[in-house]
């Protein structure tokens, strides 16, 4: 099943109800939803809205304020390009700048194919490998633009 | 497990771990912190327990795996106990050999020591590094050998003992005294007293009451509180638990950002151990007090981390910041006294506990006691956690912790406080590092950020990252910051790619005054920071750009071009072939040259090009010089005619 399939409604339910319902955990809910399910359909959000009694505006609101949520569906492979200090004084720009032109995509971006989407993240934490680039949660350390090819070109 | 009623029940489960537990039989300590498991620890892991059973030792040695050590150049790193021998950048085929020469034969295998570069000594033990020696680990020590996912690990280095000392034996009058005298401050950016904090709490007249975690660390190249939650999460409890019984409350949050999965799963599991034990619950420890605790994941923003922010999202709504008319220690969530600490504080609270405000004092300095712990990267040579007393000159942690700046290249200045901290030169060095010293050179404490810079770095560049990093992040509810971080982008953008106009800096300036008076957070009042700091002490790197278009460090894409110095050219080909715009023109024994045109400044031939030949340069300010003639460009085979 591709990822931009709905999400069945039983399970946000489920979701709904390990949280007992309760309002304030709407952004634990939407995290859940989005880390099962790569993203945020609108019927998902929807049906958040009815259950919670929230409105969905509200739910827009945490659901576009946050980095976490994306309202479009994400390509197979995620790529994460690491924009924290430490890569950014080592270099991580011009990595960026490379995946770019290879990707033909920009951050926040999904190409047409759904091949790959294109994330900048603040921090990964693992600053001594700077400069970062992740892809499907696969760290690929003291990265140069001349590397980034060889390891994309493994994805398909 | 047991639940544990008393101190003298804590005391009994205690002698009956520390019973069980051999100090002489060999136990192999891994790291497997965020970092080391990106360099590959959880494949040395796999390695090392197919290794121990194949060659039959499974009931001669432990194997554990630890939190973040703090070295995080060298990770992964295996530290073998008692004899606390360190090996260093471990890789699985490595492990047959140091499960049959170390632990079975006891040899020490020189070639994974640690190397002293400056005596190219080998150095067996961990503590005896360097990057280690010149610590004072209080907080994050215990890292190195406990499994931050069993309690027993905790409980037998004196976990817990402090929350006893505390329950059993003081009034929660004397928790808030001893917190005061310790003169603990805020470890997650302002530097505000702990047990002030505290105490405006503790005297709200309101029943209900809340403790927070404060742990939604959001500085880019800064990891020392994911490092401690990972590492660590019991001795946060530990801390949690005592300020609650300190303030009277009995809930309490720990707020994590979503993006440190490993310390959401480290937390929930202590937190599950601690409830089991009863150390959180009800009527903890004989005492009659009941404290109960609940993870919250932040879901990428990095404002949700000022505190009113944060206690709004608590709530289930967007996390943006308030006006603070009345602090949050007297009216926060839900509109009732909550007290907010940062990780490292809460984790500081155990020790001043245990071992007394007068302990505690001796380290530091006059207005900033304990240690604190930094998180240094960047252009250094040792990237890693380090842990010093508040007032440890900063050339102390860059150089002797440090190792120095890679490849002989010349140090350039430091960037404190995270991305609303300030930039400390070179002239600064000897600057000894404290909340008061730190401010009154134009930067922050923060929460322990300190990337380093040389002289490949350009300042105007960094600010420029910096001010798109707090535009972006921007709660976008007050105007000056909101629009005047824009401006300010702008500006710096133009800046850079060499479209400056006399009398941006002054602009600059004020935009900045306005921004520090007018902005509702503290992240606009202190975004400003950086353009300051910098204006302060690298003008004439702006005025550079500025007047002459020309970027001195050489690294503003707009302001540079790459070049082949033709006397230098040995024509060999291998930027040519790996030029992933195709723009050098040359081939075998003919001098290469790139087209202008073509050319995407991606650098991959400055980087490609051997050291020896150093053909590849950079120029700023100044035209490219025009082509050599076509006929020129033919190399002689030099060796033949001499």
């Amino acid at each position: 099943m591709g990822k931009e399939a709905a999400m069945d409604t039983d399970r946000i339910d489920q979701i709904i109800d390990k949280h007992q319902g309760e309002a304030s955990s709407l952004i634990q809910i939407l995290l859940e939803i989005q880390s099962e399910h790569h993203w945020l359909p609108k019927e998902a959000l929807e049906r958040v809205s009815e259950k919670l009694q929230v409105p969905l505006t509200r739910i827009q609101h945490i659901a576009t304020f946050y980095k976490a949520f994306s309202l479009v569906p994400k390509g197979r492979h995620e790529i994460h390009i690491c924009m924290g200090t430490a890569c950014h004084v080592r270099g991580a720009p011009r990595v960026l700048d490379t995946v770019q032109d290879l990707t033909g995509i920009k951050p926040g971006e999904t190409d047409l194919d759904l091949k790959f989407s294109l994330e900048t993240v603040n921090c990964l934490g693992c600053c001594a490998l700077g400069p970062v680039m992740e892809v499907d949660g696969k760290y690929h350390g003291k990265m140069v633009p001349a590397k980034t090819g060889d390891i994309l070109k493994n994805y398909d | 497990m047991v639940r544990i009623k008393s101190p003298a029940e804590l005391e009994e489960l205690r002698k009956g771990i520390l019973s069980k537990r051999d100090p002489n039989k060999p136990c192999i300590t891994l790291c497997s912190g965020s970092a080391c498991l990106a360099s590959g620890s959880g494949e040395v892991a796999a390695s090392l327990e197919e290794e121990i059973k194949k060659q039959g030792l499974r009931d001669e040695v432990d194997v554990r795996k630890t939190g973040c050590h703090g070295f995080c150049e060298r990770g992964p790193i295996i530290v073998i106990h008692p004899e606390e021998i360190g090996y260093f950048q471990i890789e699985p085929k490595a492990v047959p050999e140091i499960v049959s020469q170390t632990i079975k034969e006891k040899k020490v295998i020189e070639r994974l020591l640690y190397t002293d570069p400056s005596t190219n000594e080998k150095i067996i033990h961990e503590s005896e590094i360097p990057f280690y020696k010149n610590q004072e680990r209080l907080v994050f020590g215990s890292n190195g050998s406990i499994d931050p996912t069993s309690i027993d690990d905790y409980l037998a280095i004196g976990g817990y003992s402090a929350l006893a000392k505390a329950l059993s034996g003081m009034t929660p009058e004397q928790v808030l005294k001893e917190v005061k005298k310790s003169n603990l401050r805020g470890r997650g950016g302002g530097g505000f007293p702990t047990g002030r904090k505290w105490e405006g709490s503790r005297n709200a007249p309101d029943e209900i009451k809340y403790v927070i975690v404060n742990a939604d660390e959001g500085d880019p190249g800064a990891y020392m509180n994911r490092s401690t939650l990972e590492g660590n999460p019991h001795s946060v409890l530990e801390g949690l638990i005592i300020g609650a019984y300190a303030i009277g409350a009995h809930e309490g949050y720990i707020y994590v950002r979503q993006e440190y999965p490993l310390a959401v799963e480290n937390v929930g599991i202590a937190i599950k151990q601690a409830e089991e034990y009863g150390f959180l619950g009800k009527n903890i420890l004989g005492s009659g007090f009941d404290f109960t605790v609940k993870v919250h994941q932040g879901a990428g923003a990095f404002v949700s981390g000022e505190s009113t922010a944060l206690m709004t999202a608590l709530e289930g709504r967007v996390g943006e910041p308030r006006p603070k008319y009345i602090r949050s220690n007297i009216k926060g969530l839900w509109n009732r006294p909550s007290v907010l600490n940062n990780v490292e504080t809460w984790a500081n609270v155990p020790l001043i506990i245990n071992k007394g405000a007068g302990w505690f004092i001796q380290f530091g300095t006059e207005g900033s006691k304990g240690t604190k712990i930094f998180s240094l990267v960047g252009k250094i040579n040792n990237t890693g956690l380090v842990e010093v007393p508040m007032g440890t000159p900063l050339k102390d942690i860059i150089y002797k912790i440090g190792g120095g700046i890679p490849g002989g290249k010349r140090f350039k200045a430091v960037q404190t406080g995270g991305p609303s901290g300030g930039c400390i030169p070179a002239e600064l060095l000897d600057l000894e590092v404290d909340f008061d010293e730190l401010t009154k050179a134009g930067s922050m404490m923060g929460s322990g950020g300190m990337i380093v810079m040389d002289e490949d770095t350009c300042m105007v560049d960094v600010v420029r990252y910096f001010i798109n990093f707090l535009t972006d992040e921007s709660g976008g509810k007050c105007v000056p910051c909101r629009e005047g971080l824009r401006q300010m982008y702008k500006i710096l953008t133009n800046i850079t790619e060499g479209k400056g106009r006399e009398g941006d800096i002054e602009l600059l300036e004020e935009l900045s005054e306005t921004a520090i008076e007018a902005s509702l957070c503290a992240l606009g009042k202190s975004a400003p920071n950086p353009i300051l700091s910098t204006i302060r002490y690298f003008r004439d790197e702006y005025e550079a750009h500025i007047k002459e278009k020309k970027c001195p460090a050489l690294s503003c894409k707009e302001l540079i071009s790459y070049y082949i110095d033709p006397d230098k050219c040995q024509a060999c080909m291998i930027c040519l072939r790996k030029c992933p715009a195709e723009a050098i023109d040359g081939g075998k024994k003919k001098i290469h040259i790139i087209d202008q045109e073509k050319c995407t400044k991606c650098g991959t031939c400055f980087e490609a090009c051997p050291p020896r030949f150093g053909a590849v340069q950079k120029i700023s300010g100044e035209p490219v010089p025009l082509p050599i003639p076509e006929e020129a460009r033919i190399i002689a085979r030099e060796n033949k005619e001499r």
